[in-house]
């Protein structure tokens, strides 16, 4: 597979987690400021743009604003709109190796944020996520049905791991220092669709050490850090078919196992003690694994430099 | 009861489906018959479907960077079964004719020396490159892709606007226009049998694995594309796709040892043919503009080394040379010994000083064609330019007679198409495609069908208001309809049939106002961007 598609398979992965999980959070942010009482808005709102790497805004920060920048800012690939519309970008530029059937639904998504935008206007912010939300399923649905589970498909499933770490780092974070509250974690167990699932398996007892155990560390919930890490760790392997003689193949190989096996095995007591640094190491590895999966696999040729020469 | 083509007028020019108001064409009378109890609103509502079906799936063409839907009209033109035969066989024809000159003229030059078209217009020609001269194909072919620019003019007769044997481009859209078309008109797909033309894709791959390298087995053959800015993209990834092939950019290729080589995840990957998508002058900066970032660096030595065919060959440009058209049934007469089978649109070659003079007096009922233009950049229809353009023009044409040829305005001939809510005539063309495998001629049942959408207007450019239309060839009768096979192709440069003197210059006649393609595409510059490597946080 050529490097550039196998880069934006890679993108359109993260850049579609990226929409949806930014949606998540933004739903969870607004729905805090409803739901608590005690909430310095202004200061939620900076702590909120400072964990998703929106820093430096200037005068007063509200939800609005927030929403803004991190929900409808074209410019910024990193808000739920300019995500969609990277995502897309991207499969453009892979036409050829996307189906068209997702193809055709990044396309009209797309097409439609016009339309959204009118949508946060007329109906709320949350009408709007909803709709992003299920655009994202649309897409993650065709994907698992059209997509043939060759190499395009496992960069675009790491793309998306990765993504997805990241992001339930970040959602954590926001949590984290926000001081924990009980009601909080409903509402965070909610926007990641977890909640269900969470009573099921702790049968109602809902306490902090359970609820972030949940997100970090639970093995058959899709969404927890410790599920992504695995399904990374699964397409790397299928992208190195050699497994070789002793430890693993690559770079990214061993920095995604070592944040694996980190969470695996230090026991949920000790992650809760250092909670906060837990996750901004997990933001860290990604960043990490994003550097080495570049490395290994999109700038696989050395480069041939080509210098015109002026013609007399 | 409401009548569709109650308040339908017949326009200027041979009316494609009416031979007189109410009385539709025989190969019409489907089609009407079924469109009629249509009200306007019915149609409205599934040419609405038809629009927003393109632009959901992405099928656009790029206008300075916007992308557009590239709108497509409900009503289909329909060419007859026998009426087809002469297309095929006329268009098969002149690629045969061409093939057999651009070997000549990158080899012996004998067209030359016998004086059938004098050397000078071959020289001077903006894409004779004599970079390409030695390079031969290995199966012979240097057109793998043909688009054959026809109109009809008033009687009703197929004529040969131009030739485009560089990089044609349009074909994705007869695809694309048959699907949408079988979805929003199932009915009257029952009530008639087309030709298909799906199987473009399929004889396309053959004739390019058919042109690999020599001792090449199993050819890997992929699509060069300068990117997602460009105007025919869509197209491009089109191919690629049905193909099943990759679709490269310049900056996803490497040329090392005369060696083309694609960059995969898992190191570099040999290339054997590259259909390629970019024009010439772009292709490598070596020989080439050597600012180009679009193409390969060594891609003209490894295709002289006869390690990569590119398709198609480098310099065919000369045959599109529009000054070069008005030999073409000359060059057929001397290649093949036969006769032109679809007649020229009459031109002037302002070379000859009677010409010019006669020519410079009606500017105001001529048309003025750049030779070396395509996407109809710089035509300028007399009867609509004003004073002060013709007066430009004048001096432009008096001080570059070469660059400039002269033909009358032909009204093209008209489809009932939908403006608003109602029918009415406007001015189409057609574009048939050829794929060359070095055995046969193929061409493609039917082509790309472009119609101008503002009344009048004898432009058919999308840049301009242009627009499309699924183009049916009727199956005529069950023999009729089996293939006819096309005499192979010249692989040689065959021996003059017999000597011909240079055509005396041609009479004053005439010349449509048929301009811009659509969808030929713009070369731009761009900057090889990287779309993934988005860095904000990670």
């Amino acid at each position: 597979m050529l490097s550039r598609i196998a880069e934006s398979l890679y993108w359109i992965g993260r850049y579609v987690e990226r929409a949806e999980d930014t949606a998540r959070i933004l739903d969870v942010h607004l729905h805090r400021m409803v739901a608590d009482p005690w909430v310095d808005e202004e200061i939620a709102c900076r702590s909120l743009l400072a964990v998703m790497g929106v820093g430096g805004a200037d005068g007063p920060v509200t939800s609005a604003r927030v929403v803004g920048l991190l929900g409808l800012d074209e410019q910024n690939p990193s808000s739920v709109v300019g995500a969609l519309a990277a995502a897309r970008e991207n499969a453009r530029g892979a036409r050829e190796t996307v189906s068209s059937e997702m193809w055709e639904c990044l396309n009209t998504t797309w097409h439609g944020l016009p339309d959204a935008r009118r949508r946060v206007e007329q109906q709320g912010v949350h009408a709007f996520f909803r709709w992003v939300r299920e655009r994202c399923s649309v897409m993650a649905g065709l994907t698992d049905a059209t997509m043939s589970r060759d190499e395009g498909w496992h960069f675009l499933v790491l793309g998306r791991s990765v993504e997805r770490v990241d992001m339930t780092a970040r959602l954590l974070s926001t949590h984290v220092r926000a001081g924990g509250s009980i009601p909080s974690w409903l509402t965070l167990l909610r926007s990641c669709g977890a909640w269900e699932t969470f009573l099921r398996t702790y049968r109602g007892s809902l306490d902090d050490r359970y609820a972030a155990e949940f997100l970090l560390l639970d093995r058959l919930f899709p969404r927890s850090v410790f599920a992504a890490l695995s399904r990374a760790e699964a397409c790397l392997s299928e992208l190195e078919p050699d497994p070789g003689r002793a430890g693993v193949a690559t770079d990214v190989q061993r920095i995604v196992g070592r944040a694996r096996t980190g969470l695996e095995f230090r026991g949920a007591d000790e992650l809760m003690t250092d909670l906060g640094g837990v996750l901004s190491s997990l933001e860290r590895t990604c960043s990490q694994i994003n550097d080495a999966v570049s490395r290994r696999y999109f700038r696989q040729t050395s480069a041939v430099s080509w210098v015109p020469e002026a013609v007399a | 009861m409401a009548d569709l083509f109650e308040d339908y007028r017949l326009g200027p020019g041979w009316d494609e489906m009416f031979v007189d108001p109410g009385l539709p064409r025989e190969t019409y009378e489907a089609l009407h018959a079924t469109l009629q109890p249509l009200s306007s609103a019915e149609l409205g509502v599934r040419a609405d479907v038809l629009a927003r079906a393109f632009l959901d799936q992405g099928i656009t063409f790029a206008l300075k960077g916007v992308e557009r839907p590239f709108p497509l009209d409900i009503v289909p033109r329909i060419i007859a079964a026998e009426q087809w035969r002469t297309v095929e066989a006329g268009v098969a024809q002149r690629v045969r004719a061409l093939e057999a000159f651009l070997a000549d003229i990158y080899g012996a030059g004998q067209v030359l020396a016998d004086g059938v078209v004098p050397r000078r217009i071959v020289v001077t020609s903006a894409h004779f490159h004599r970079e390409a001269a030695g390079i031969n194909p290995t199966n012979g072919v240097r057109i793998q892709v043909a688009g054959v620019d026809l109109i009809r003019d008033e009687q009703g007769t197929f004529r040969v606007l131009e030739d485009n044997v560089r990089v044609p481009s349009g074909v994705s859209y007869v695809m694309e226009n048959r699907r949408a078309m079988a979805h929003v008109l199932p009915e009257v797909f029952a009530a008639t049998r087309i030709l298909p033309v799906e199987s473009y894709p399929a004889q396309l791959l053959r004739a390019l694995r058919a042109a690999a390298p020599n001792g090449v087995g199993d050819p890997t053959v992929v699509v060069l594309t300068p990117g997602v800015h460009n105007s025919a993209y869509f197209e491009h990834a089109l191919l690629a796709r049905e193909m099943g092939v990759e679709l490269v950019e310049g900056r996803d290729l490497v040329c090392m040892g005369n060696e083309v080589a694609m960059r995969t995840t898992a190191g570099e990957k040999r290339v054997d043919v590259i259909y390629r998508r970019i024009d010439d002058e772009f292709l490598d900066p070596v020989h080439f503009r050597a600012d180009s970032m679009l193409g390969v660096a060594g891609l003209l030595n490894a295709a002289r080394a006869g390690r990569v065919t590119i398709a198609n060959a480098v310099g065919n440009g000369v045959a599109d040379d529009k000054l070069l058209y008005t030999y073409v049934p000359d060059l057929i007469r001397y290649y093949l010994g036969e006769e032109a089978i679809l007649p020229n649109v009459e031109t002037y070659r302002l070379e000859d000083p009677d010409a010019l003079a006669y020519v410079l007096d009606r500017l105001d009922q001529l048309v003025l064609k750049p030779v070396d233009g395509s996407g109809g950049a710089g035509i300028v229809i007399g009867s609509q330019a004003t004073d002060a353009q013709l007066a430009e023009l004048r001096d432009r044409v008096r001080h570059d007679p070469r660059g400039w040829i002269a033909q009358r305005e032909v009204a093209l001939s008209m489809v009932p198409t939908l403006i608003g809510n109602r029918l009415r005539a406007r001015h189409v063309d057609l574009r048939p495609f050829a794929v060359n495998d070095g055995d046969r001629v193929w061409v493609l049942p039917g082509g790309l069908t472009r119609v101008a959408l503002p009344e009048g207007a004898l432009v058919v450019n999308s840049s301009q208001g242009g627009g499309s239309k699924d183009t049916w060839v009727l199956a005529g009768t069950a023999s009729a309809a089996t293939p006819v096979d096309d005499p192979p192709v010249l692989a040689a440069i065959p021996e003059p049939v017999e000597p011909v003197s240079v055509p005396a210059p041609r009479s004053p006649d005439p010349g449509p106002g048929l301009g811009p393609s659509i969808a030929q595409q713009q070369q731009q510059q761009q900057s090889a961007r990287s779309v993934g490597g988005e860095q904000t946080r990670c």
